[in-house]
């Protein structure tokens, strides 16, 4: 790839608004060149998130596929429109999300070229590109460089800082593909209410384990120390396991990334898959009450003992 | 309804990776290995497909080393008929790209022509999450990825996925690509009747150039290196001190 080139972003959006990975994925696309990002979706909604798009500080020019095709971003029907654009394109760059994982590899499979997923890192400029990502559940860091011509990447939100949602004013253009392919339907999003911050974009979250003992216990000890702090719940697999909380909460390699200001662990040993989901965090705060947790060996502070006791006390001296 | 079930033999998932000290990898070398977790999953949800009279044959593939066929030997053990394993070089082994396994199981779909393949969403060693949706590009087919629910009905199969604002729910026409997320089902244990049984099954070996695909990689693994390493803060001895703490170190005003 000759730099700098053109990179399209696939935007996500929702009620009319950016998402914040989508955000962050245009900081990462800025370094690989000129950003232009890609607003599908129904008419209406994704006019608006076009403008919404426009005004992102850093993007060059916005193209906009207005069907009612696009709705619910079905891969089968918007990989073919994002590979038909990449024509004049030499990145496609998607967030790392549910979303962003289920539509780039099925774009990439159609210009035939092998992704480069979970990207945390962009080094070097032109033929000496490198990128890092995670492999082993985050155990271990593969820096990466692709012989492809075109290149297509997933980014984790979390290791690129938000560009700005204001300051930009993009060019928008209209473009259309092959509408509906016919082979799927959305039927419905059993979506997770919440008047909390969202888990991986919040500045504090607090998190929960399996010592919780079960779903009522978790909300009396999780749920008052999360309000007074205005942060967003998490929980480690083992919790979602037992039933204490829904799997969307996961906080782990094979849930939700996330990298807070303050990530507070309660109950949490500290399993390898849960630390790959925080340990980025800022600052690590552990309550638990076995000394030899793994938790306490990247925790920035830790306290021993029972959590029954310890938060709601906690939750008093906030 | 014939079912293709792809499975990767990989680290267990139980052991903690190790990176060489020349940074050209993890170590492998005598590290328990076992199917990819995901994969036992598909496995277990084909078989369930089965019980419940909506598939008539599963079929499990493996894409890697002489030994993945340990792997497609748990498969069968755990209930599948069938398996071909795609005996890749000892230099490459299990290190063939997402995009050269999409292009294997194509190959192997167009002479199977399955009515679902189910296969884990994700390996656990190299994390792409990739194949099932490059597989669905290759066949021009449906996908339900991160599935926590599937259910065939006629011609068509819906599938619950897990997403990141919760549950989506989506109806796909057959034939279709499913991957599995965590809470879609528990696998069962092979019994050792059943384990005796798998040995007699039959298991087909064939090459990446029996299908014509080339698997040479498209990306270059410069350097495997451990993740920064956090350095462990300090240990309070009551809340009153913690709450000082955090003040200090300002995350809480």
């Amino acid at each position: 790839m000759t730099a700098p080139g053109n990179v399209l972003v696939w935007a996500e959006h929702e009620g009319g608004a950016i998402k914040d990975p989508t955000l962050a994925a245009v900081t990462a696309a800025a370094k690989l060149g000129a950003v232009h990002v890609l607003v599908a979706g129904e008419p209406g909604e994704a006019q608006a998130a076009a403008a919404a798009a426009a005004k992102i500080a850093g993007v060059d020019k916005v193209l906009l596929a207005a069907d009612a095709a696009y709705a619910h971003a079905l891969p089968e029907n918007v990989a073919p429109l994002a590979a038909r654009l990449m024509a004049g394109y030499d990145a496609f760059v998607a967030a790392a999300t549910t979303t962003g994982k289920n539509v780039a590899p099925r774009v990439a499979a159609l210009l035939d070229v092998m992704q480069l997923s979970e990207v945390i890192g962009i080094e070097g400029e032109g033929s000496d590109r490198r990128f890092l990502r995670p492999i082993y559940a985050g155990n271990a860091i593969a820096t990466v460089e692709s012989s492809d011509a075109t290149l297509v990447l997933t980014v984790r939100g979390t290791a690129f800082g938000k560009a700005a949602a204001e300051g930009g004013s993009a060019a928008i253009e209209e473009v259309s593909g092959p509408g509906d392919a016919g082979l799927s339907s959305f039927v419905s999003l059993d979506a997770s209410k919440s008047e909390r911050p969202e888990l991986t974009s919040a500045a504090i979250v607090v998190s929960g384990g399996r010592a919780l003992k079960d779903a009522a216990t978790f909300e009396q000890v999780i749920v008052p120390l999360a309000d007074k702090l205005g942060a967003a719940i998490g929980a480690s697999r083992a919790a979602v396991d037992a039933g204490y909380i829904s799997n969307d909460y996961q906080v782990g390699q094979t849930g939700k990334i996330v990298a807070p200001d303050l990530y507070i662990a309660i109950g949490i040993s500290g399993a390898i898959q849960h630390l790959a989901g925080m340990k980025d965090a800022k600052v690590i705060v552990a309550i638990n009450k076995d000394p030899d947790a793994p938790i306490f060996q990247i925790a920035d502070v830790g306290l021993v003992g029972d959590l029954f006791a310890l938060v709601p006390e906690l939750t008093g001296k906030l | 309804m014939k079912v293709l079930v792809p499975v990767k033999r990989v680290i267990d998932y139980n052991v903690r990776p190790r990176v060489k000290a020349d940074g050209s990898g993890v170590d492998l070398a005598n590290v328990k290995m076992s199917m990819n977790p995901f994969d036992e999953i598909a496995v277990e949800e084909a078989i369930r497909l089965r019980e419940k009279g909506v598939a008539t044959e599963i079929v499990a593939v493996s894409i890697g080393p002489a030994k993945a066929a340990e792997t497609l030997r748990t498969a069968l053990a755990m209930g599948a008929d069938r398996a071909i394993l795609v005996e890749t070089p000892e230099e490459i082994g299990s290190a063939v790209e997402p995009l050269a396994v999409a292009k294997l199981l194509k190959a192997i779909w167009d002479e199977e022509r399955p009515g679902l393949v189910v296969m884990g969403k994700q390996a656990i060693d190299d994390d792409s999450n990739q194949t099932g949706q490059m597989l669905a590009a290759l066949t021009g087919r449906p996908q339900g990825t991160f599935a926590s629910k599937v259910e065939v009905a006629g011609d068509h199969v819906t599938v619950t996925r897990e997403v990141d604002g919760g549950l989506e729910t989506v109806k796909l026409a057959l034939p279709a690509i499913v991957t599995t997320d965590l809470r879609l089902n528990e696998p069962r244990y092979a019994s050792l009747p059943n384990i005796m049984k798998a040995k007699s099954k039959p298991l087909a070996v064939r090459s990446p150039a029996d299908y014509g695909v080339d698997i040479a990689p498209r990306l270059k693994v410069l350097r495997v290196a451990e993740p920064p390493v956090r350095q462990a803060g300090v240990m309070v001895g009551s809340v009153d001190e913690l709450v000082s703490k955090l003040k200090t170190l300002g995350a809480v005003a």
